[in-house]
């Protein structure tokens, strides 16, 4: 009776973790991957996948924490592409969605002019601008006149 | 004679990621392969170097003119290879590459398993000769793909191995490799294949044999 109740519940469960997009279908291929043989197969994969997911995703922590003038965003969409595929391989939809979502940012950045190249040109733009407004004060004291003055 | 109605193929799994591994050979054992996992292109030859190996030992028995079976046993054989395309260093289709390029290696059915479904890509692959392209995540429904393949390419060896013994003399003499095999050392490994004694191949062998006798 009790195991009845419960497997409802399980069916419940599923379907509504299935419903918002948590998990995909691949997931339940996975579990029908189980057999007496084999049967803490899916454990054992889930498992794995949940530490390497969580060290990708420490890593790319860790990457865009490194001061903004060094991200590597090479790294980062390398390593959001590696957290992709084993989410896809598990079934977890959302994290493989946004894994995709976030390899495109980080694509848009490398091929735009990454952050730090931002930051380069910036002071690179400011330094120059500033030895002419300093040659250009330097004129003015010496009493000579600004070109389109 | 036994007939096996099912023989177990051996395929070669290339993965970079554990958990592909792990998920790939699951799926191979639970459609009734052998199954061998590595983790790179590089090991990949290795594995299957191990056959290349020991096709050059037979073919210096041959040129000596020496049946020599007995030295030369074929421990490994690789029916197929499935490889991830992406992958560090050597990609699934570098190893495609290498495969198809060695007159040894280059009958051995090669699958490709790719997450993106990239046109190009695909159609790169199957130029250089890959025989199917699969989309992760792989299913259990994409292993009824892999049988037909491995068995088109044992077909066609088998094929070889018909012309060959018609045309050859000392078709009485004892069903040594090395007699019926001929000259042709691009054929010879699988001829090999079809003579070694093992379950799948004995089978083939004796039928192919006993058909021309």
């Amino acid at each position: 009776m009790d195991a009845k109740l419960l497997q409802r519940e399980l069916l419940e469960l599923t379907t509504r973790v299935l419903e918002e997009g948590v998990i995909d279908k691949q997931f339940l291929e996975i579990q029908t991957l189980r057999d007496e043989d084999n049967p803490n197969f899916t454990d054992e994969v889930v498992a794995l996948f949940f530490e390497d997911a969580q060290k990708l995703i420490n890593e790319i922590t860790k990457a865009l924490e490194q001061g903004q003038n060094y991200v590597d965003f090479g790294k980062i969409s390398a390593d959001a592409h590696q957290l992709k595929g084993i989410s896809a391989s598990v079934g977890a939809k959302r994290i493989t969605d946004l894994c995709i979502a976030f390899r495109g940012f980080c694509d848009q950045l490398i091929s735009e002019g990454s952050l730090q190249q931002l930051h380069y040109e910036f002071s690179l733009t400011k330094n120059k601008i500033e030895s002419i407004f300093k040659l250009e004060k330097q004129i003015l004291a010496a009493g000579g006149m600004l070109p389109g003055m | 004679m036994t007939i096996v109605a099912e023989p177990q193929f051996h395929v070669l799994a290339v993965d970079d990621s554990i958990i592909d591994r792990k998920l790939i050979e699951r799926l191979l054992k639970t459609s009734s392969f052998q199954v061998t996992t590595v983790d790179s292109g590089s090991k990949a030859l290795e594995f299957l170097g191990l056959v290349e190996q020991e096709e050059e030992e037979q073919q210096q028995q041959q040129t000596s003119s020496t049946s020599g079976l007995s030295s030369y046993h074929q421990e490994i054989e690789v029916n197929l290879v499935i490889t991830d395309y992406c992958m560090p260093g050597m990609t699934g289709y570098d190893l495609l590459k290498k495969i198809k390029e060695s007159s040894s290696l280059k009958n051995i059915p090669v699958i490709i398993m790719s997450s993106e479904n990239a046109p190009s890509r695909i159609s790169r692959c199957l130029e250089e000769g890959a025989d199917e392209f699969l989309l992760k995540p792989v299913k259990l429904s994409d292993m009824k793909k892999l049988r037909p393949h491995i068995l088109k390419g044992k077909c066609k060896d088998q094929q070889k191995q018909h012309q060959k013994i018609t045309c050859s003399i000392d078709i009485t003499a004892a069903p040594s490799p090395t007699l019926v095999a001929g000259s042709a050392s691009k054929r010879k490994s699988m001829e090999d294949d079809t003579l070694a004694p093992q379950r799948t191949r004995a089978r083939f062998s004796s039928e192919t044999l006993t058909v021309i006798i």
